[in-house]
């Protein structure tokens, strides 16, 4: 790269924020366990393995024992992190979660790995692009879809802390760390207001949270000012935050995920109860065809040019 | 009888499968289980779920005489708003260790007890029931072979083999036999045991030192145990009896 063009941000991969924080975590907490179906590197908890072999289950490749196996350890006074890859974890193991571990309110943290188009070119049955509107609708469960290191990093922090059931969804592309304050920090069920704005508001979460702060750049470009929201808690949902983006009168959601039931399906949900305004959901439309991630994202629309796009369509659209 | 009059007055249950169970059951609470109703949440606590949690009326009958719920309560067995669910909660019942209803959920979950205890160094016992027909769910098998490469033998598996499901005869449907084989090839001990005789139950369910293995105690029962037109009838898996019905089936089982 010549010195003349612009440096590019350094992108990190979340998943070594996640096994370097549980390292932490369990270094105080005796309690913290690990359990995985064969997806110990693919989780980057080859350390953890090593450091403590006598906390770390492999069930071997049965989601169903592993999700029940967490159950148990939970029963049994310890805090177990599920860790394997989100479609695996959330398709095949959803009655355990829904039974043994949301209805229970076991004190289990699932960790789902690599979700969305993590996993691009193996195509559909690797994506996970489904897990948010599954597991959305299962009471008791916290769904946490962090955006960048540090927020995948207090994520695991809050999710050891918090007395009851969690999703984490722990992306492998590589993300910015984002600007934040000094003072920023990560609660489950608060969104964060990352750009004020008032023309528009993006709501995003996870990977797109970065896209939509590049969207506001350009539309500031243009004149128009957008509100970004960082809504890394899918569940509980922070409402206040998504009727403040209604009283903008129009939003854009942007989610690695189907365009069904997710981040755009809860806001949706809590907008047409309160002040309707016109929505523009972002995200697949049903399976996707082979291809890396970021060419997914780029023939879908999940770029900042996308979400652009979609922000100056809602504003058009919205009532006067 | 519990069990049989809470399904009478619900209008609704699964006698055939409560009444496979309770002696088990009974012989557990009342002779093995390192339990206090007093504290149904202390830590060194041995565990039971009961996996086939449609037998509800027989484990609420049992948790209710150990005290660990009121009898009165009994007979609000499904009733609207009751804590006793047709299928058992741990949020709401004391005594509970498992919200089952759905099969193949208890052994798993036991696994991830009988783990924790072993990485504790914890000397509490795990034991989960299942039904045989039960045993058709997948993820019995994910668990029982999770349990023989642990070694856990601090797990102890029930099975309430009564040999009838929903529909018809487990063998009819898909046999689970032979299950001795199947259990001793996934690297557990397995005896065999009259599952109505209290004596037989107390001797498999002895703690023994030289345990390496989880072990998996067949217990042979009749469904509809103790009533002479329920027993082995595949139509009282969830048949609700008539005043006339119930009135001969208490005569029975108080006698017998």
């Amino acid at each position: 790269m010549s010195a003349t063009q612009p440096t590019s941000p350094a992108l990190f991969d979340c998943r070594d924020a996640f096994a370097a924080t549980l390292d932490q975590v369990a270094e105080r907490d005796n309690r913290i366990v690990i359990v995985v179906n064969d997806s110990i590197g693919s989780s980057k908890l080859g350390g953890f393995r090593k450091r403590w072999p006598q906390r770390t289950i492999n069930v071997g490749i049965a989601e169903q024992n592993m999700v029940g196996v967490g159950s148990g350890l939970a029963n049994g006074g310890k805090i177990p992190f599920v860790s394997a890859a989100s479609c695996f974890l959330t398709a095949r193991a959803l009655e355990q979660i829904k039974a043994d571990v949301a209805y229970t309110n076991a004190n289990v943290k699932l960790v789902g790995q690599s979700p969305g188009v993590g996993y691009g070119e193996l195509g559909p049955t690797h994506h996970s692009i489904e897990d948010m509107a599954w597991l959305r609708l299962l009471p008791n469960l916290a769904i946490i879809a962090p955006s960048d290191p540090w927020e995948t990093a207090q994520a695991v922090e809050a999710a050891a802390e918090h007395e009851g059931p969690v999703f984490l969804r722990i992306t492998r592309f590589g993300v910015p760390k984002l600007p934040r304050p000094d003072n920023a920090r990560f609660e489950i069920g608060k969104a964060e207001t990352l750009r004020e704005g008032r023309d528009v508001a993006i709501i995003a979460c996870g990977v797109m949270v970065t896209r939509a702060l590049e969207a506001a750049d350009r539309l500031a470009d243009g004149g128009v000012n957008a509100q970004v929201v960082n809504m890394a808690s899918i569940a509980p949902l922070d409402e206040a935050a998504i009727r403040a983006a209604a009283d903008l009168g129009a939003i854009v959601t942007v989610e690695e995920h189907s365009r069904r039931g997710g981040l755009g399906g809860a806001v949706a949900e809590v907008v047409a109860g309160y002040r309707p305004c016109p929505i523009r959901i972002l995200g697949f439309p049903g399976f996707m065809p082979t291809g890396s991630p970021k060419f997914l994202f780029e023939r879908f629309g999940l770029t900042s040019n996308g979400i652009e796009k979609a922000a100056r369509e809602a504003i058009s659209l919205r009532l006067l | 009888m519990h069990a049989l009059n809470m399904v009478f007055e619900a209008r609704q249950g699964h006698p055939g499968g409560d009444m496979s169970v309770t002696d088990i059951l009974a012989t557990l609470y009342f002779g093995v289980l390192r339990v206090d109703p007093k504290a149904p949440h202390e830590s060194g606590r041995d565990r039971l779920i009961l996996s086939k949690g449609h037998a509800s009326g027989a484990l609420y009958s049992t948790l209710a005489e150990a005290g660990f719920i009121p009898i009165e309560a009994l007979s609000t067995y499904m009733k609207p708003l009751s804590m006793l669910n047709g299928h058992p909660n741990r949020n709401n019942v004391a005594g509970v260790e498992a919200n089952t209803g759905p099969l193949g959920h208890g052994l798993p979950i036991a696994v991830g007890i009988a783990l924790a205890g072993k990485i504790d160094n914890a000397d509490y016992r795990v034991f989960v029931i299942t039904g045989d027909g039960e045993l058709q769910e997948g993820s019995n098998w994910e668990a029982a072979m999770a349990s023989g490469h642990h070694k856990l033998a601090n797990l102890t598996l029930i099975v309430d083999r009564n040999t009838l499901q929903q529909g018809a005869r487990v063998s009819e449907t898909n046999d689970v036999e032979p299950l001795a084989d199947k259990f001793r090839a996934f690297r557990w001990d397995v005896v065999d045991v009259d599952g109505h005789d209290p004596g037989a139950l107390l001797d498999a369910f002895a703690p023994s030192a030289d345990r390496t293995k989880p072990l998996c105690v067949i217990a042979h029962t009749i469904k509809g145990k103790g009533v002479s037109y329920m027993e082995d009838q595949v139509g009282w898996h969830h048949g609700v009896p008539t005043q006339a019905q119930l009135d001969k089936a208490m005569g029975e089982l108080s006698g017998s």
